[in-house]
């Protein structure tokens, strides 16, 4: 059995401390802000996991076009994967959104081109995986993954772009009051430290799940082989 | 190897090299015409791409209570929803064809480039969706006394179509190889081509209002960029999709 | 005409086919037998272009697969489990555009002949989805034998055939050989392979496990043949290739 590496232990050890110091600056450190208050502090995880969710759609991608090309499983594994833990953070990200929107929009929902393009993000990854279940083939699996992939991190810029004009061309679907532009028009020093610390840890979090997951995938394959090699 | 197996194995490599360049279009062209032959027959496709679309029209119409003003402002948006369900329909019976009798084994094994076979099929789901649309149009300009057979109104529909059907075929291309099958179309399709469905929107409703170009053209501008991105991806990926 | 070196093919991590080597000479007639799941369609399917290998070289009258798939894709005619036919098409139509498909001169002249040599003619315009089974089949061996190919590739084709479709099917074959075209076919069917083949392969595990040429062989001693050469490899073994006899889990 192959056992799990020194650096991913210690990858682990880093995850969880700078998980808990992220916390604790977003509650200790960075200061409240003085027109939304406490809510505000949702921000910090919120855009971080936004990013994680969008990170892994490039990975995916990455990971789609390399299998394409090379033909080699791994790629499959990494991009599996990918899709998985970006399902859960685009997830967390959207939620988290609500939370903070309800009383700062008076709407748990909006249709601003952020949260659409979240949304949609969300849509392409559980589409993926619904084709995925779908095929019996693990090869044809792959390969279709892939090409999902890239087709989904085709589109996704695309839409933004759309919601951006469309926004455009409606002022008055909400206010100036975007989540972006207040956050970072006023965010003081220890709360830009907060947000690029958290994104940092945000990123960090997923580099460790990804490598999880590979390993689970690859663990996952070994036993395959053990199976078939027994059934000989 | 004795003589006369040299001779059959030289024959058989002469004859192998003097054809291997077909000629691409008429190989194109030959599929197109192996679909419209076979729907003219049974006319399956585009009766029922036809029939579902006028009812989408109907339960819009009573969902919706397209008033003269509420019309105006909701009909490209009614039309496009239109066209992009019955347009999953007849893609996925389009493809449905190939799959029945293992005809896309038999596509396969011809001598043909594959993106012969792609164009060939995507043409065909585009003629037959710009059928559907062409009668779809005046019914519509009927039913609501509105006059859609606007030139530019009619451009956007065609470069529409073409961006949809092209991530169209290729997704129901890999749909049609999958356990689920024609469900998995909608899921797979609707969320790559929101943007063109929005652009297309917008446009179609720029045009009916009446706005300034200069209006239009940043959406115009949107549908043929993803038409071209996505011709160019869908014809470079297609050979993962049928090549095992 | 056929020389297959070392070829692996896996599904996901099974393997189905391992370091398989087959050659067959121009002009033979290979009969490719084995029991289920042996890999004999998968092979077909590789030689057919349709699948590519995990590993191993492929030449077909000398060119490489998959590298250059579409020069050997010209000179073969292919048989499968499914017929590879469009059922709103008449059958001249379906011929009409696989002719196109392969670019053959005179595509009228040769339709009627593939019409007549299959038993169809009288049916040329009517729609393949009104036919039967072995209509069907007759046809897509009509589809086959289109462009008058070097190689032919067959995967049980009498599966669903009626008697007389059967002797028509024979007779194809027959002809086919004797205009020195290779074949390869595979078949459940011992008594028809020792009727028409020149030589016994039997495919087991992903390998060629015994071969043997028609001067050492005889209706009789073929079923003993290929029973042994199931059991020497262990595993499986099958009573009888035949559906209708149980086979034995060992």
């Amino acid at each position: 059995m192959e056992a799990k590496p020194r650096l991913l232990t210690i990858l682990d050890g880093v995850t969880v401390v700078m998980l808990i110091i992220a916390t604790g600056m977003v509650f200790f450190y960075a200061p409240v802000e003085a027109v939304m208050g406490l809510v505000q502090k949702v921000f910090y995880f919120h855009v971080a996991a936004g990013w994680v969710g969008m990170l892994s759609f490039l990975v995916a991608a990455g990971a789609g076009i390399a299998y394409l090309w090379k033909g080699n499983r791994k790629w499959d594994v990494v991009g599996m994967a990918s899709v998985e833990l970006g399902l859960v953070f685009a997830f967390i990200n959207v939620v988290t959104g609500s939370i903070w929107a309800r009383p700062i929009w008076n709407a748990w929902w909006t249709w601003d081109p952020r949260l659409t393009t979240a949304t949609i993000m969300l849509l392409i990854y559980a589409a993926y995986l619904m084709l995925r279940s779908g095929i019996e083939d693990p090869d044809r699996r792959a390969r279709f993954g892939a090409i999902y992939a890239i087709l989904g991190f085709l589109s996704v810029p695309l839409t933004f772009l759309s919601a951006r004009l469309f926004r455009g061309i409606h002022p008055v679907v909400i206010g100036s009051n975007q989540p972006g532009a207040e956050g970072q028009f006023d965010m003081t020093a220890l709360m830009l430290q907060t947000f690029l610390f958290s994104l940092l840890t945000f990123t960090i979090i997923f580099i460790d799940l990804l490598w999880h997951r590979i390993r689970l995938g690859r663990l996952q394959d070994r036993i395959e082989q053990m199976k078939l090699e027994l059934n000989l | 190897m004795t003589n006369s197996d040299a001779n059959i194995a030289e024959r058989a490599s002469r004859k192998a090299q003097r054809k291997t360049t077909p000629v691409y279009l008429r190989t194109v062209w030959a599929i197109v015409w192996k679909d419209l032959a076979a729907e003219l027959r049974s006319r399956e496709l585009i009766s029922s791409m036809l029939v579902f679309a006028i009812l989408v029209i109907f339960i819009f119409n009573f969902a919706l209570e397209l008033d003269a003003r509420a019309r105006f402002n909701v009909t490209s948006g009614v039309l496009w929803v239109t066209f992009a369900f019955a347009g999953t329909l007849g893609l996925n019976r389009s493809m449905a064809m190939e799959k029945d009798r293992g005809c896309l084994d038999g596509l396969l094994l011809a001598p043909v480039d594959r993106s012969a076979i792609f164009l060939g099929k995507a043409l065909s789901n585009l003629f037959f969706m710009l059928i559907v649309e062409a009668i779809v149009l005046p019914v519509y300009s009927l039913l609501y006394n509105i006059n859609l057979l606007h030139p530019g109104l009619i451009a956007v529909v065609l470069l529409g179509s073409v961006g949809y059907v092209t991530v169209g075929t290729l997704l129901s291309s890999m749909a049609v190889q999958t356990r689920t099958r024609d469900v998995l179309l909608p899921i797979l399709l609707f969320p790559i081509v929101l943007p063109l469905f929005i652009a297309a929107v917008k446009v179609s409703a720029g045009f009916l209002q009446g706005l300034d170009m200069s209006e239009i053209w940043p959406w115009l501008n949107l549908i043929i960029v993803f038409d071209l991105i996505f011709s160019a991806v869908a014809i470079m990926v297609f050979d993962y999709v049928v090549e095992e | 005409m056929i020389e297959v070196r070392r070829l692996t093919k896996r599904f996901g991590l099974k393997t189905v086919l391992k370091d398989l080597d087959f050659h067959v000479q121009a002009g033979e007639f290979v009969a490719l037998l084995g029991p289920n799941g042996a890999g004999k369609t998968t092979f077909l399917r590789i030689l057919a272009s349709l699948s590519r290998p995990a590993m191993g070289e492929i030449r077909i009258a000398g060119f490489r697969l998959p590298q250059q798939a579409t020069a050997i894709r010209h000179i073969l005619g292919v048989v499968s489990h499914q017929p590879l036919l469009y059922g709103d098409l008449t059958a001249e139509e379906n011929l009409h555009f696989y002719g196109k498909m392969y670019g053959i001169d005179l595509p009228e002249k040769r339709i009627r002949e593939v019409l007549d040599l299959v038993g169809l003619s009288l049916r040329s315009r009517d729609l393949v989805r009104t036919f039967s089974r072995g209509m069907q089949q007759r046809l897509a061996i009509g589809r086959a034998v289109l462009h008058d190919p070097e190689v032919m590739l067959l995967d049980e084709p009498h599966t669903g055939l009626d008697q007389d479709a059967s002797i028509m099917l024979d007779g194809v074959l027959r002809e086919v050989a004797a205009r020195g075209r290779t074949v390869v076919m595979t078949s459940h069917d011992l008594a028809r392979a020792a009727d028409l083949a020149s030589r016994f392969d039997v495919i087991s595990r992903g390998k060629i496990v015994a071969s043997a040429g028609r001067a050492e062989m005889s209706a009789e001693r073929l079923p003993v043949f290929y029973r042994e050469a199931i059991s020497e490899t262990g595993g499986r073994a099958a009573a009888s290739p035949d559906h209708s006899i149980h086979r034995v889990q060992v």
